[in-house]
């Protein structure tokens, strides 16, 4: 080891330079600019929760116009054409702007953090990944001012052809899939270069958090998935604009075509927006149970698996088109197939809360809300997956129960735990735990009666996307049941939007780790400093925190001196 | 300070009272409302076909195995929450990070589960897709009638009576076979005899379709370029109805169908007169034609 004299004395160009200059560097822009200069990861995993959480707002005042519109039979609030021009823009809203984004923004914001690097592999492509989706976005709202997209969020060719739909509002919609799709493969690409290059010293595969293994999972899927859709887009693009006929049939072309491609991305798409919420419970539940988790290997083996079999499926969504049966039953059996590791997950997470302490915080209370809902939409997937059922409840509320027990039960009610867990992080301060817990139940009571009874309405046959259904069929009172239950969830998110503007102001100052955390993140400064770290820490397990925690009360490691230091 | 362990005991068993009786709402409602809300937890669409009998019937079976797996996982759940939550001065929680025989044994019972419900599929997968044989009461194939071949099995007993379904934005045409020139068609009801096996094949002449009447069986997407097949077999003259299941546009909502059965000679009488009224009609218009080009060339 060489003393700084003896480093002097060697000549300054052998001297160690500091990996990143805290202080004293070059002169940044200040105010509104440094945020559409910045090249931080945490600044952008900022902007991105920060958008697409309004684009969840979007998407959200959407939904309610439509269960408006269905509260009673024969309601005349919304016309046809404007609720099909809803249904697509809130599917499409909910699904590229908000839940893929928004875990891409937990990503950006905490996967350096988690593996103890200091920023992401290309900063300012990681910028660039943002600025797409921003804009990506903007150009489809813009769609507003002259005509929404009403194809729905599938766009099935050929009504998305020019000859049924001429206007720009599908054309909005490609842009919006060109833009967002682009961003996700750079982020996608950025996140792979991280996390495979920049895990600290000590942080074999191994090691690193589950968080983390989804997102290089997720990212894995966004760059096998995405190409089919940008393709089945550029042809739709083609189609509409300069004369091909991919998609239509007079011209030699195939619809079926398109429903292959979409779901061939549409499909693994299910798995990009769940894996990382799926993650997420992974770090949240052991940090509140006191307890590791329960199965590491297997849990990211399972990950694996999903991700793998779910490139196996994507033929589930068209058991009633004209397919043959041997493809129908081998469709159904890989569906089925994918149940196997998602149990598998479910049952380690109950065992990792198995003879805990449990603490009963808001991030807990919202992530068993997960592991309750989430179960619901895996079971009635296995049911759907059925074909023969499939053939009656295709297209019925019951999808539309199912698909949003899995993406709200399910990814939502993640991202709401990922939020309240980590928000101390971000911004140095603690949500309002009453605020949470009221969020949470007007969430989770609201949440249950909008959606449970929807798979009744669609057993007793009412098809989705339809602006109004007979009256005297006995829909009506399930329907107005679950209008007022949207609106407890809409309440109930609204609180979560209080509880954000207030605790940014008024929180109490929450430490470098107030939930005695297991990964590194909870080793810097809240908020962390631009530079994450100025001494990364030798991970030695999977909880380097604990290890930390432990070596602090044992006196083997200085508690003071870092600027990064967990409060024993 | 003695009195801070009783409160807290007390607040404990209210809770756990609480919870218990939510616990028995919950069961209670789950025994108690099948007969009061038919349709809520199963299909309502059969009693008009085999096939979605057969379908309703495959549904109930997976359910009632979805619900042990439910209410075991709610209740670790749960059980879980309340009994292991976070108690001042409890032990610390034991650090296990897995248990191998364990975790081999619930992927194992995943994995069977999953082979059962495969197994049960396939037994009832016959019945819902093989069209049944006509009945004795229903319309028997007469002399010199050409029902086209079907692509599904072949009916036993008989061919099945063979109805072209074409979908267009936004209403159904329905082409009969018929022994006379006149091709007979419908839009919106199709007429159908009882007791007798109808095979749809079903097109689309624009965007996609989708032919769905949840009380005769499944849905059939009706795509341009393909031709997909269903079946029905009605036992007593009925009336049933239901609505286009893809969106196809802004009527959408509105393409609604329905299905008349009636007795046969009833079934033949109306072929007949419908016959009679197409050509009637194709009739009146070549007369009106006639008459529009003689007065132009006055």
């Amino acid at each position: 080891m060489a003393t700084p004299e003896q480093m002097i004395r060697g000549g300054i160009a052998t001297m160690p330079r500091p990996e990143v200059l805290v202080r004293g560097g070059d002169e940044r822009p200040g105010g509104w600019l440094s945020w559409l200069a910045t090249t931080d990861h945490k600044r952008i995993g900022i902007m991105y929760l920060f958008a697409t959480f309004i684009f969840f707002l979007l998407g959200g005042v959407e939904a309610l116009l439509m269960r408006l519109q269905l509260a009673t039979s024969g309601n005349t609030l919304i016309d046809a054409q404007t609720y099909n021009g809803l249904i697509s823009m809130h599917g499409t809203t909910m699904i590229f702007l908000f839940i893929v984004p928004v875990l891409a923004g937990f990503g950006n914001y905490f996967v350096p953090l988690m593996i103890g690097a200091r920023d992401m592999a290309f900063p300012r492509l990681n910028a660039l990944s943002f600025w797409l989706l921003l804009f990506g976005g903007i150009a489809f709202y813009a769609s507003l001012f002259f005509e929404p997209p009403t194809a729905g969020w599938t766009s099935y060719a050929p009504l998305s052809d020019d000859a049924y739909l001429p206007d720009g509002g599908i054309d909005a919609w490609i842009f919006l899939i060109h833009l967002t799709g682009l961003s996700s493969l750079i982020g996608a690409f950025n996140f792979v270069a991280t996390i495979h290059n920049m895990r600290a010293r000590g942080m074999g595969w191994g090691r690193m958090p589950i968080f983390v293994w989804t997102i290089l999972i997720y990212s894995y899927l966004l760059i096998l998935a995405l190409p089919s859709i940008a393709a089945a887009v550029t042809m739709l693009l083609t189609d509409r604009h300069f004369g091909t006929a991919f998609f239509d049939i007079t011209g030699g072309g195939d619809p079926m075509l398109w429903q292959h491609l979409f779901w061939f991305f549409g499909h693994p798409e299910v798995y990009i927006m769940i894996l990382p919420a799926f993650g997420m419970i992974s770090e949240i539940l052991p940090v509140f149970a006191r307890k590791p988790i329960f199965g590491y290997q297997a849990i990211v083996a399972a990950t694996a698996g999903i991700a793998f079999l779910g490139m196996l499926v994507w033929a589930h969504h068209m058991f009633t088109t004209p397919t043959a049966t041997v493809v129908l039953a081998f469709f159904m059996i890989s569906s089925f197939a994918i149940a196997v590791p998602t149990g598998i997950k479910i049952f380690n997470w109950l065992a990792t809360l198995w003879r805990g302490s449990i603490m009963m915080k808001t991030p807990l209370y919202f992530a068993a809300g997960f592991l309750g809902t989430f179960v619901i939409g895996g079971i009635s997937g296995v049911i759907l997956a059925i074909f023969p059922v499939d053939w009656q409840l295709h297209d019925t509320y019951f999808v539309v129960a199912h698909l949003h027990y899995v993406l709200f039960g399910g990814s939502v009610f993640a991202i709401f735990a990922g939020l309240y867990y980590w928000f101390p992080k971000m911004s140095g301060r603690l949500m309002s735990e009453g605020l949470g817990k009221v969020s949470f139940w007007l969430m989770f009571i609201g949440f249950n009666m909008t959606f449970l009874v929807q798979h009744s309405l669609g057993m007793s046959g009412m098809p989705r996307r339809v602006y109004d259904y007979p009256e005297g069929v006995g829909w009506d009172g399930m329907n107005l049941f679950s209008t007022i239950g949207s609106f407890l969830l809409g309440i109930g998110v609204m609180v979560t939007v209080v509880n954000v503007i207030r605790s940014l102001r008024s929180g109490r100052r929450a430490g470098n780790d107030p939930w005695k955390g297991n990964t590194l993140e909870w080793f810097t400064q809240s908020p962390p400093p631009e530079n994450n770290f100025d001494v990364v820490p030798r991970v030695r397990s999977v909880e380097p925190m604990k290890d930390i925690r432990r070596e602090v009360q044992t006196g083997t490691r200085e508690p003071a001196g870092t600027v990064a230091q967990p409060v024993a | 300070m003695i009195l801070r362990p009783l409160r807290a005991g007390a607040a404990n068993s209210r809770r756990r009272a609480l919870i218990v009786a939510l616990l028995g709402a919950i069961g209670a409602l789950l025994v108690l409302a099948p007969g009061a809300l038919a349709g809520v937890f199963s299909p309502e669409n059969a009693g008009g076909s085999p096939n979605a009998e057969n379908i309703s019937l495959l549904y109930k079976i997976s359910f009632a195995i979805a619900i042990v797996i439910f209410l075991l996982v709610e209740g670790l759940l749960v059980y879980s929450l309340v009994k292991y939550r976070f108690r001042r001065g409890g032990p610390e929680p034991a650090q296990i990070r897995g248990n191998a025989p364990l975790e081999i044994g619930w992927t194992v019972g995943a994995g069977l589960i999953l082979v059962v419900l495969i197994v049960i599929t396939f037994i009832y997968l016959d019945d819902i897709e093989s069209p049944a044989a006509s009945g004795p009461n229903g319309l028997q194939a007469a002399e010199g009638v050409q029902f086209a071949s079907v692509d599904q099995p072949e009916a036993p007993g008989g061919d099945p009576l063979q109805i072209e379904v074409n979908g267009q934005q936004y209403l159904w045409r329905f082409e009969y076979p018929s022994s006379g020139d006149t091709q007979v068609f419908s839009y919106y009801e199709m007429v159908v005899p009882i007791d007798t096996t109808v095979s749809l094949q079903i097109t689309s002449q624009d965007v996609a379709h989708s032919w769905w009447i949840p009380d005769l069986g499944g849905k059939a997407d009706a795509i341009p370029g393909y031709t997909n097949e269903t079946w029905f077999k009605i036992e007593e003259p009925g009336v049933y109805r239901g609505v286009c299941a893809e969106l196809c546009g802004e009527g959408h909502a509105d393409m609604r169908a329905q299905v008349r059965a009636v007795p046969v000679d009833e079934y033949s009488a109306w072929i007949e007169q419908q016959a009679t009224d197409i050509e009637r009609s194709q009739e009146l218009l070549a007369a009106s034609r006639r008459q529009r080009e003689a007065a132009a060339e006055q």
